[in-house]
């Protein structure tokens, strides 16, 4: 087998993507689709930290994006959670299907 | 004979896609939960793996900690967890395989057909200590203006949070 590097972890980082992106299309949960938003939110995460252990190995620059975008990550889970809850008190359900009160 | 770091890396990765795929594929909801939150610590096993301490930590406490726990009191909070969720049409569910297998592809494609640069400069220095000055200054490689707009950032959602999750009288328009 070969040793592990840069393509190894960007293949895992796609794969993550892409399983992330598949989860959004086919749930209409939107707990699950949210959970769906963070497979996706990691794999960028991934890919940043990998560039900066392979590729540009002097800098710190990868690893200031990923601490970033999990500080985001966790402030738009937050509300969207407050969402989901709100959502789910005022309609009964978190099925994207039943929130359409702003069709039109 | 593999050396021990390899198959480290190969049970981690597999743990991490395994799990991925389990969480966007269970019917339960609650199980979907439990994938996420092992495949979350199957990247922060991947940044440990790659010496990224600092990140490996992060992750670990807000995302395994933080976030994987939201999403299971969420889920306690607006579903019934026993219960099975209903089966996508299997129209969506070929639409969907299609894209992002399709979309796979192409990225592989581009992935196997660029060189990177491997350089042979040394590694930067990623202790702790190195981190948090590199995030408080402010000179052309300091992190201080991003680290204070994510800092308003949170503070902005934590008080959007509230506003959002405030019960409203029922008697008020």
């Amino acid at each position: 087998m070969m040793e592990p590097g840069l393509y190894h972890m960007l293949f895992i980082g796609a794969a993550l993507f892409f399983i992330g992106i598949y989860g959004f299309l086919t749930r209409r949960n939107l707990i699950t689709m949210l959970m769906s938003l963070e497979l996706v939110l990691n794999s960028v995460c991934l890919n940043f930290i990998a560039f900066n252990k392979y590729v540009w190995t002097d800098r710190l620059d990868g690893l200031f994006f990923t601490v970033f975008i999990i500080a985001i990550a966790a402030a738009e889970a937050a509300v969207a959670i407050a969402i989901i809850i709100h959502l789910y008190r005022s309609h009964g359900s978190i099925d994207v299907s039943s929130a359409e009160d702003m069709k039109h | 004979m593999m050396k021990g770091e390899t198959i480290v890396f190969y049970l981690l990765a597999a743990l991490t896609l395994v799990s991925a795929a389990m969480a966007v594929g269970t019917r339960r909801i609650f199980r979907s939960a439990v994938y996420l939150l092992s495949s979350l610590i199957g990247i922060a096993g991947l940044y440990f793996w790659m010496r990224f301490e600092f990140a490996a930590a992060v992750q670990i406490v807000v995302y395994a900690g933080g976030i994987a726990v939201l999403i299971i009191f969420s889920v306690f909070l607006t579903q019934r967890a026993g219960d099975d969720m209903p089966t996508p049409p299997m129209l969506r569910t070929i639409a969907a395989a299609g894209a992002a297998l399709l979309g796979m592809g192409l990225v592989m494609l581009q992935l196997v057909a660029h060189p990177f640069p491997t350089p042979a400069v040394a590694e930067v220095d990623r202790s702790v200590s190195a981190i948090g000055r590199r995030m408080l200054a402010t000179g052309d490689d300091g992190f201080a203006l991003p680290f204070e707009v994510v800092s308003l950032l949170l503070l902005a959602a934590m008080i959007g949070c509230i506003v959002i999750a405030m019960r409203t009288k029922p008697n008020q328009p």
